[in-house]
Formats: structure tokens, sequence, C-alpha cells
């Protein structure tokens, strides 16, 4: 039923068309799913610089960098070392915490994904003092304080922040500065995070903002939740 | 007449053809609309392009950084009507990070000084200023039209502006942008001279319209041909809106609940009853049923029926549906369910375009029966179905056979199965047949969308089949760089493809360098490729943009061989961006630039 393409390109033969659906599932995988936080202790950083001192890149999407992308190099094998090692890595997707980190999918425009909820608009901005770019996460996929730091940290991969309820500050262990998790309130009042309970939280958190406590003078003292 | 042409009698002919009056010329190609159109005219001849360079009134500019204004302005005397799209379409999932570009300021600043006579604007997926606005209210004297689609950026002070100053406008469109709220009663600025309104979409703004304003507006502008409103107008005041605008063609409701009054509902029933012309209906945010009965008198002749806010379920959304013979587009939430896509199928043979989207997105198994069944069930019955866009959790290679062998006339088919990777489940194995099946039977598709299990064998039928396919979206698919190639080197009318998660990497992007030109746009993130691969394509193509979106910091200081997140390729005659967040590099030759005003 189909037509061979025109051009033989024989570099491009046989092992990929084995491929078998398992196989992709798992060379492909979702995030990584393990939770192997080496760190216990609590670091920060700007992003774009790594935890592991050989500079490699974060892992954030899972994709090792063992992987062979030889231009001149004839097939790219799917049984490379390479590969092998990133099926062990990266377990299957039917992992119930690899669905939950799956970034933006199905893709549905925030809009819409906002007008299915009767509260209202849920999408708030985070930002990172330091950083160049913001990033938006929808509250409402959060049930619990633990469960958006976990999301945060995957977002800003340079940082731990899983500590942060207990130990209640960050530090970036390379300038020493503090940094505190803030948000603004409904009244635009800049608010520490942790203080109210969650549902109380999500639905009156506007904006999220990782700041250096240097500029926090004006943050409200912990209240009583409302 | 078998005659020889002689040199000499073209030589002659040529020499005509140079003395046709550049008025009689410029009358003719006033018919010609089509921008592909106008700028194959353009193409004939020196003197043709040179009249459409005076003549041109109306441009369209798919990419915002393909071209810059200074050259837009240098080419064209006096545009007065301009459509300019920027982000990639992703950008609409969020997977295009915030701060990216498109900022719509630098091309008002300069249209409003080379074209002050301009009249529309018409902007997609562009951040938006206020202080953009102010300059529109400010310096186009005769602006009658403002259509922002998928924007943000912009408040509602920045709407005030507008509303204050734009003493002519006709249309002001705001399309799922995201609208900061400032407080304050924006609509209440068009002054009270203020009467040439014709249409108003407010729906995507949340706080709150005054309903005073917006009420004592329509009294005054007896033109008013579309109306879309947004949920903070409560069903008991829509009745005041449609006794007051009854020529309406365009209606999108409010919230469509509330207690159930029978004046309340007697004056909306009767208020319908007499909008003899309405043919679009939309918003029905948070139905109640009971109300729904008011719409009826509608139904016949609607044409377009938007219910992907209403929270109805099958058995109202089937009745509901049994009214609407003459509908041409239907969105709709997956309550509809199998059985009311059947009833769809019975009752609306016009049937061109139809949307399915999931009201719970993100639970695995949520209580609702819409399968594969009810796309089947409209392919089959609907002889005129050529749009879909279907969100649903399983899929059958069967079920695609059966669509693309009914349904050849498709031009646009986008299926989302929710799971990534989900195999056809009845044999387990991947959709390949299925979607090669539609490609190779809707010999006129121009968009698809791809999901489920797929392997390379998909993009060899597309590659072979899919001659007239502009754009491809991608996620969770293929085996290897086999299947970026089939794509790249098959395609001949590709124009925009869209990938994220799929194993394709240096080798097709390089083999197919030349064809990028030839595209749009291209967008790869969380693929394969390679910084080196980057510079080398940057290196090869001085005229297309190879931009790296990293976030992890510059790609320099990663080895060349590491993946980049985010890969965006797009041809252009205006060089490398000069606006680039820090997230941003431009790939030329052996650096990676960013931009100075950083």
């Amino acid at each position: 039923m189909v037509a061979k393409p025109r051009e033989q390109n024989l570099e491009f033969e046989a092992a990929e068309r084995n491929l078998s659906p398992g196989m992709a599932n798992q060379a492909w995988g979702l995030e990584d799913s393990a939770t192997d936080f080496k760190e216990t202790e609590l670091t920060l950083g700007p992003p774009g610089e790594s935890r592991d001192a050989g500079g490699k890149s974060g892992t954030k999407r899972g994709f090792c960098e063992t992987l062979d992308l030889n231009l001149t190099g004839s097939n790219a094998k799917r049984n490379d070392p390479g590969a092998q090692s990133q099926q062990e890595a990266c377990p299957t997707a039917k992992h119930p915490a690899a669905k939950a980190k799956l970034v933006g999918w199905p893709p549905v425009r925030a809009l819409r994904k906002n007008a299915m909820r009767s509260d209202g608009c849920n999408y708030v901005k985070v930002a990172v003092d330091g950083a160049p770019y913001l990033r938006k996460v929808d509250l409402e996929m959060y049930s619990s304080y633990k469960h958006l730091s976990e999301a945060l940290e995957d977002m800003f991969s340079c940082f731990t922040i899983r500590n942060y309820f207990n130990a209640g500050k960050l530090m970036d262990p390379v300038d020493g500065s503090e940094y505190v998790l803030a948000y603004e309130d409904r009244d635009g009042d800049w608010m520490m995070v942790g203080d109210i309970p969650w549902q109380i939280f999500a639905r009156s958190c506007k904006r999220i903002r990782l700041m250096k406590s240097s500029e926090t003078v004006d943050i409200e003292p912990i209240t009583p939740p409302k | 007449m078998n005659k020889v042409v002689s040199p000499k009698s073209t030589a002659k002919s040529i020499v005509m053809r140079n003395t046709f009056p550049e008025e009689v010329l410029e009358h003719v190609l006033s018919f010609i609309d089509s921008h592909s159109d106008r700028n194959s005219v353009s193409l004939v001849c020196k003197a043709w392009h040179e009249t459409d360079r005076w003549c041109r009134r109306r441009l369209f500019i798919g990419n915002c950084y393909s071209v810059s204004p200074a050259i837009v302005i240098r080419r064209f005397r006096d545009i007065r009507s301009l459509a300019i799209k920027g982000k990639p379409h992703f950008a609409d999932y969020n997977w295009v990070p915030e701060g990216w570009g498109a900022h719509a300021y630098p091309w008002i600043a300069a249209l409003a000084e080379a074209y002050p006579a301009l009249e529309e604007l018409r902007l997609k997926r562009m951040v938006v200023s206020d202080e953009a606005l102010e300059l529109i209210g400010k310096k186009f004297q005769n602006f009658r039209v403002l259509v922002l689609c998928c924007c943000e950026g912009f408040s509602t002070d920045g709407l005030a502006y507008i509303a204050a100053n734009c003493r002519n406008l006709r249309v002001l469109d705001l399309f799922e942008c995201e609208v900061d709220d400032m407080g304050g009663n924006w609509i209440g600025h068009f002054p009270d001279s203020y009467t040439s309104l014709e249409s108003l979409n407010v729906s995507c703004i949340n706080s709150e319209l005054r309903f005073s304003a917006l009420e004592r507006l329509l009294c005054r502008c007896p033109n008013m041909k579309a109306l879309r409103v947004n949920c903070t107008v409560p069903l008991d005041k829509l009745a005041i809106l449609l006794e007051k605008a009854p020529r309406l063609m365009d209606l999108g409701t409010g919230l469509f609940m509330t207690e159930l009054r029978p004046e309340v509902y007697k004056r909306l029933a009767v208020a319908f009853s007499r909008c003899k012309e309405i043919r679009s209906l939309s918003g029905l945010w948070d139905v109640a049923p009971s109300y729904l009965p008011v719409v009826y008198p509608i139904c016949p002749m609607l044409t377009s029926l938007n219910l992907s806010y209403a929270t109805i379920r099958c058995p109202d959304l089937i009745k509901l549906l049994t009214h609407c013979q003459n509908l041409q587009r239907l969105w709709v939430l997956d309550f509809i369910e199998d059985r009311g896509l059947e009833v769809l199928a019975a009752s609306c043979k016009d049937l061109q375009e139809l949307r399915v989207f999931p009201s719970e997105p993100y639970n695995q198994e949520p209580n609702i029966s819409l399968t594969e069944q009810g796309l089947v069930s409209v392919a089959v019955g609907c002889p005129k179905l050529q749009s879909v866009l279907y969100f649903c959790r399983q899929m059958t290679n069967a079920a695609l056979f059966t669509i693309a062998r009914n349904r050849p006339n498709l031009t646009r088919f986008r299926l989302c199965l929710i799971e990534p990777r989900s195999a056809d489940w009845q044999t387990h194995g991947p959709l390949d047949d299925g979607f090669g099946a539609i490609v190779e039977h809707c010999k006129d598709l121009k968009r698809l969308s791809l999901s489920g299990l797929i392997s390379d064998t998909v993009f060899e039928y597309i590659g072979t089949h899919a001659k007239k396919l502009e754009m491809l979206s991608l996620a969770f698919s293929g085996g290897s760089d086999l299947g970026l190639h089939y794509v790249l080197s098959g395609c001949e009318s590709l124009r925009k493809l869209e990938i994220r998660d799929c194993p394709f990497g240096d080798r097709a992007l390089v083999l197919n360098a030349a064809k990028l030109e030839t595209m749009r746009s291209l967008w790869m993130s969380s693929c394969r490729v390679s910084y080196r691969a980057c510079k080398l394509l940057g290196q090869k193509m001085p005229r297309l943009n190879v931009e790296v979106i990293d976030e992890r910091g510059p790609p320099e200081s990663r080895s060349d061989e590491c993946p980049v997140e985010n890969l965006y390729i797009y041809r252009t005659v205006a060089g490398p961006r000069l606006d680039s967040p820090g997230f941003v590099w431009t790939v030329n030759e052996n650096w990676a630039m960013r931009s100075p005003s950083l």
C-alpha cells in the first residue's frame, strides 16, 4: 500500500523499523519519575547551574547525555549502551508519579482549563529573583503544598525546595543569600507561602515569587489563617 | 493553426504588454483579495511588483519575526488593514516560556508613523501592552477594527483608552486573550456620542462588566451585529440586552444559570423568539437545563454553536441538538458522549466542523462514555464534515479506516488521545495504519495532529500521500530520525511543523535543511537535536533564524552533544531578533547570539 520513499538513504534503514512499542515507551519515556533526590540539604542557584560538579545538564526531561548523536555514524542502534541505561533510569510510563509530572499535557488552552472551574482563574505566574524567565502553574492541579513544591522543583530544577515547609527558608550555598517563597494574594499583599490551609491559599493566590529575603522587609509576619 | 512563433513576434508582444495602462492594472488588481494571489501578482514582473507596492491595502504577516516593520514600510506605501501572528501555536498550551517575545508595540509604533490611515489591526499570539493600545487610540484617526486573538499583556486600562479614543471603532474582538483586571469601568469610557459599534466580543475577560454601561452602549449603537459578553453577565439580565439588540447575528451569552423564576423565563423566551437573525450562539457558561428551552426558537437557524464551556449533560444536549438541523459548526464538551454524537449525525446533515473538548483532561477515568465510536458516527453520517478536533481516550485503526473511507473530503483532522502513546485497544498495536488511511484517502488534508502510539511507519505514509498538508503537530510519536526525514522530504506543501517529545534529532534536520526555508516555521521541544546541529544549521542557512530556547542557561555551558530543550526555526529576511530574552539564543555559525538589549 505504501510506495517507497524516493531517496534510498541507506543510513536510515533497519533497526528503527523493528522498534517495538514497548521499547519506544521506555526509550523516550516521560520525565524521570524516580524520586532519587540525592541532596537532602537545601541548595539554590540561578537556572543554568547544575548540581553536578561535572557541569552536566539538568535531567529535567530524563534525556541521557550518553545517547549517541553522531552525525557521521551509521545506524543509531536502539540497543546501544546509552539507550539501555536510559531504559533502566526511566521506568515505564504507567508510573503514577510520572503522569503527574507530564508538563502541559493534554494540549488544552489555559483559558479553557480555567473556565471549567467555577471559582475562576487559577493560573499563577511564578518568578524567581535573579532568573530571566517566568513560569505559569495551575494551582488546581495540586492538592497540597508538598505537591506544589515538587512541581516547582521540577520547573526550576536548579534548586531543591523539598524541605522548605519544614525548614522554612532556602539558602543559596554560592553566595549565602536567603530566599523565601512568597505569594501575592487577591488584596495585592505579599505573604509567605505555607501559612494558611492549602485550599484557601489556592483560591487567594494570584502570583508566586521566590524572593531574596533581603527584600522581604514588608512581607507580613506569619498570621493566623484567615 | 500551427503557427511557429518567431522571436520577432514574441518581442513585439512583450513591448505591447509594457504599455498596459497602470490605472487599469490597479483596478483589476483591486479585485484580487487573497493574500497568496496578491503575492503571486507581485512576482510577475517589475511593473506589477511596483503597482502592487502602491495599491496593496491589506497585508498578512504569518510570523512577526520573518520581516521587520521597516521592511514592510519601505515596500508598501499605504496599508489600511494588517494582520500579524506572533508566537508559535504551541504557546497556546504554555509550551513556549513566558517572555519569549512577539511584542506588538514596536510594530504599532512604526505603523503609526508610516500608515496614519490604518483602519484594521488583527493580532494573534502577540504581547500587546496598554501602551500599545494607547498608541492605537492616539495615532489612528480612522481606526475601525481591532481583533486580538490569544494575546496577552494588556489590561482593562488599555481597553478603556481604546473605548475613549477610537471614535470610528466598529469591531472590538478579544478572542481568548488574557486581560488583567485593573478595576474601573472600561466599557463606560465609550463616549455618549459614540454610536458606531457593530461587534463586541469580550467573553474572555474575567472581571465584571458594568451592566448599565453595556446596556447604554447597546442602546445608542443601532448597527450591533455581534455581541459576546462574559460570564459575569447574569442570565436574568440577558433579556435586556437582547431587547436592545434584536438584530444580532452572533450572540455570546454570559452565565446561563439563575434560580428558576417564571417571569425571568418568560421574558427570555420572548426576547429570543424576537431575535430572528441569530446564526451563531456561544457562551453558555454553567447552564441550568431548565432554562435551555428559551433558545429553541433560534436553534433551527443556527449555523454555529459553541457549547464548549457549557456544563450540560447528554440528555439535554441531545434535546438541544435535535432542534439545530442547519448546524454547520459545533464545539462541545465530551459530555455529548457517543450517543449524543449519533444524534448529531442523524440531525445535522450540514455539519462541516466538529470539535469535542475534554471536560476533565487530567482525570484518568472520568465517568463519560465518549469513544472512537462517536467520531465514526459523525464521519459516516455527515457528508460535509471537513474539520475535526477530537479529544478522547481510546482509538482503533478500524475506526480511522472507516472515517477515512467515508470522509475523503476532510481538510483538518486533529485527534488527541489523552493518554500519550495509547495503542489501538483492539490490536494493541500502533495507530500507523489508521492514520495512514486518513492521509491516503483525504487528499486535500491541510492540517493533521497525531497522537497515540505512533511509529515511523506512519511518517512514511504521510510523506508519500499528504501532498497538500500544510500543518502537522506531533507529540510522543515516532521511533527515530527516519520519521522526521519522511515528513520533511515528502510533504511538499508543509508550512508549519510542531513537535514535542519525539525522538527526532540531528540527521533528519541537517539533511533537510533546505526544506526549512520553504516553511514558515519548525518548533521542536524535548526532542534530540544537539546544540552542534543547531550551530550547523545556523551556519548553513543564513535566511533562517535558529533559536535555541533553553532555560538551563547558555548552550555554550553544556556539551555540544547535549540536546537543546526547545528549538524554533523560522525563515526570515529580517536577520536575528533584537529583542530576545535571556533564555533565547539565535544561533549563527560558531557562537550563539543574544540580544544586546539584555
